[in-house]
């Protein structure tokens, strides 16, 4: 075998290994959802979604988290949409190059990789112990919008960047001031790109458990919240409370749990891609 | 009118100053809680010591029981990811065709999305029993399943990172290569993985990041055996396992086990924060090179 026909199957070898591999991440993608689906498709009809935890797995349900999720969800949003457009938009329109502008573009790279247990941790001793808020429903809500700021920041400042700098003048050249520019220019185009960030940014948050087991959210609930002080659990929670107990019952309230919460994860994944294609085809025109 | 738009500019300010509160807020209630944690046990045991028992009644306060457990299973998740996520970058990025690369991005980007508890129940009920058929010494709660299925959780992680760097590599450089001569395998490992080298290394050192930051599948999967030990078979348990044991238990605000877990917590910070500092440093270096 000379060399050129060496260097040809050293070629076709590494593209098929590579074949391999991209196929071998699809495959445990599939055999995952296939044997959670196989396993707790069975437990799945409204008595599930409408029933209290329990002691016995054939009657646990998972009202109280899913309730908690939705509720945690819903006030996650509130806290975090207006800081995290509102401090892109700072970061983007209003800061010039300087020292603070980096420090500030360093600092939120670094938050964006801080693990989210160590968020739990700040929620712990800031929200849980300083401000008094107790282990309730809002401590994690501000807990997770803390987590997901930084998401949904460098989503805000990517999507402003792509407005052609030609909307921009054009505004001012009419006269407006910066903040109808923002107001009336900015934000309407940049709208799709801010959006898709929030929608990847809540289904982050709508899978996170390690953050909200540190802010105290209970394994057990026996009713809804009312308040914003009320003692919370989420899906993820039920879930792995539902991983530790030995009895084979509770891994298939688990799996029919992951089905429900796979379900939420990937609708909001695939409305968030709807969104950036339709917004990046309107860009395009 | 000017007033108005003053104030919303010191509102947006505010905003943005929140990030920074944030990471203050971090080390703030890390250092805290820790100082106050240094004064009852010695810093000295707390590094040299290899025995972990803070909720026993003989109590130690070693975190290397701990930050082996991390490294291990980090370790067995980033041999898996790195060479699997680099093949796929560079297969996606010289080999495949653009409609199999934009068919098959969405279907890693899934696997990204899948939320680490769920990973966490698939070490446990799928990945640990496959794996004793194989090893049957292998216990029911290991690091081995719990970093096999980290690194699967990583690969998308590393595959689309590593991916970016190589399509940023100028086309002119891979031209050049196939000029010569090259075959895509020559042209990918002399010429665009050695020019997307910065940008790979990021992608990998995030990767190590996200691995020992990592919770729920270490805390389902891995066990809660604070054991200084690199056998991937038994049970061992992390710094982030450590904290959810303590925090799933009721330890009262002010005593030890409580202000252990913002000790560990912020060993975990530190490291975490230096490999990323470390990333942030290449990636500015590399912007540069080619902008």
């Amino acid at each position: 075998m000379n060399n050129s026909q060496k260097n040809k199957l050293i070629d076709t070898s590494f593209k098929t290994i590579g074949l391999l591999f991209t196929y071998f991440g699809i495959a445990i993608l599939a055999i995952l959802l296939y044997k959670i689906v196989h396993a707790g498709y069975t437990r799945i009809n409204w008595e599930f979604l409408t029933s209290l935890p329990s002691r016995k797995p054939e009657k646990a349900g998972i009202y109280t988290a899913i309730i908690g999720t939705l509720d945690l969800m819903v006030l996650t949003i509130i806290i975090a949409i207006p800081i995290g457009v509102g401090a892109g938009i700072y970061l983007e329109e209003y800061t010039k190059k300087t020292k603070l502008s980096l420090l500030l573009e360093i600092n939120i790279a670094n938050l964006a990789g801080v693990p989210s247990i160590i968020y739990g941790l700040l929620g712990l001793g800031i929200f849980v112990r300083f401000f008094n808020l107790g282990e309730s429903i809002l401590s994690g809500a501000l807990t997770l919008s803390l987590l997901i700021l930084p998401i949904i920041i460098v989503a805000t400042r990517e999507a402003i960047k792509a407005v052609p700098s030609s909307l921009k003048e054009a505004s001012f050249a009419l006269g407006a001031s910066k903040w109808q520019t923002i107001q009336k220019v900015i934000l309407p185009s940049s709208f799709g790109g801010i959006l898709t960030g929030i929608i990847l940014a809540m289904s982050r948050a709508i899978g996170e458990t390690a953050p909200l087991i540190v802010v105290g959210a209970m394994a057990y609930v026996p009713f809804i919240p009312h308040s914003l002080f009320d003692s919370f659990s989420v899906l993820p929670m039920q879930i792995f409370t539902w991983t530790t107990r030995p009895q084979a019952g509770f891994a298939i309230a688990a799996s029919a749990a992951i089905i429900i919460l796979l379900i939420l994860t990937f609708a909001m994944n695939g409305i968030a891609v709807y969104f950036r294609n339709r917004w990046q085809n309107k860009l395009g025109k | 009118m000017k007033l108005k738009e003053k104030i919303i500019e010191i509102v947006l300010q505010f905003f943005a100053s929140i990030t920074i509160l944030t990471t203050v807020g971090i080390i703030a209630v890390l250092l805290f809680e820790s100082i106050t944690f240094f004064k009852s046990v010695s810093i000295i045991d707390f590094f040299t010591d290899t025995k972990w028992t803070p909720l026993y009644s003989n109590q130690h306060f070693g975190i290397l029981a701990l930050v082996s457990g991390t490294v291990l299973t980090s370790t067995i998740a980033i041999s898996i990811a790195l060479p699997i996520g680099l093949t796929i970058a560079i297969y996606l990025n010289m080999y495949a065709s653009k409609t199999f690369r934009k068919t098959l991005k969405p279907f890693l980007e899934i696997l990204a999305a899948i939320p680490t508890v769920v990973y966490g129940f698939f070490a446990l009920s799928v990945v640990t029993p496959f794996l004793q058929k194989i090893y049957p010494g292998l216990e029911t709660f290991n690091s081995l399943s719990a970093g096999i299925v980290m690194g699967i959780m990583i690969i998308p992680f590393v595959s689309s990172l590593s991916e970016d760097a190589l399509s940023a590599v100028p086309k002119s450089l891979k031209e050049a290569a196939f000029g010569m001569g090259s075959t895509k395998f020559q042209t990918s490992f002399r010429v665009m993985v050695p020019a997307a080298s910065s940008g790979i290394t990021v992608s990998v050192i995030l990767a190590i990041s996200r691995a020992i930051g990592e919770t729920m599948i270490v805390a389902i999967a891995a066990g809660q055996q604070a054991t200084f030990t690199f056998n991937p078979m038994v049970p061992i348990q992390t710094i982030t396992s450590y904290i959810v044991q303590v925090s799933m238990g009721d330890a009262p605000q002010g005593s030890i086990e409580y202000k252990t877990i913002f000790a560990a917590g912020l060993t975990l910070f530190v490291f975490t924060f230096l490999l990323n500092s470390f990333s942030f440093y290449i990636k500015k270096k590399y912007q540069e090179k080619y902008e």
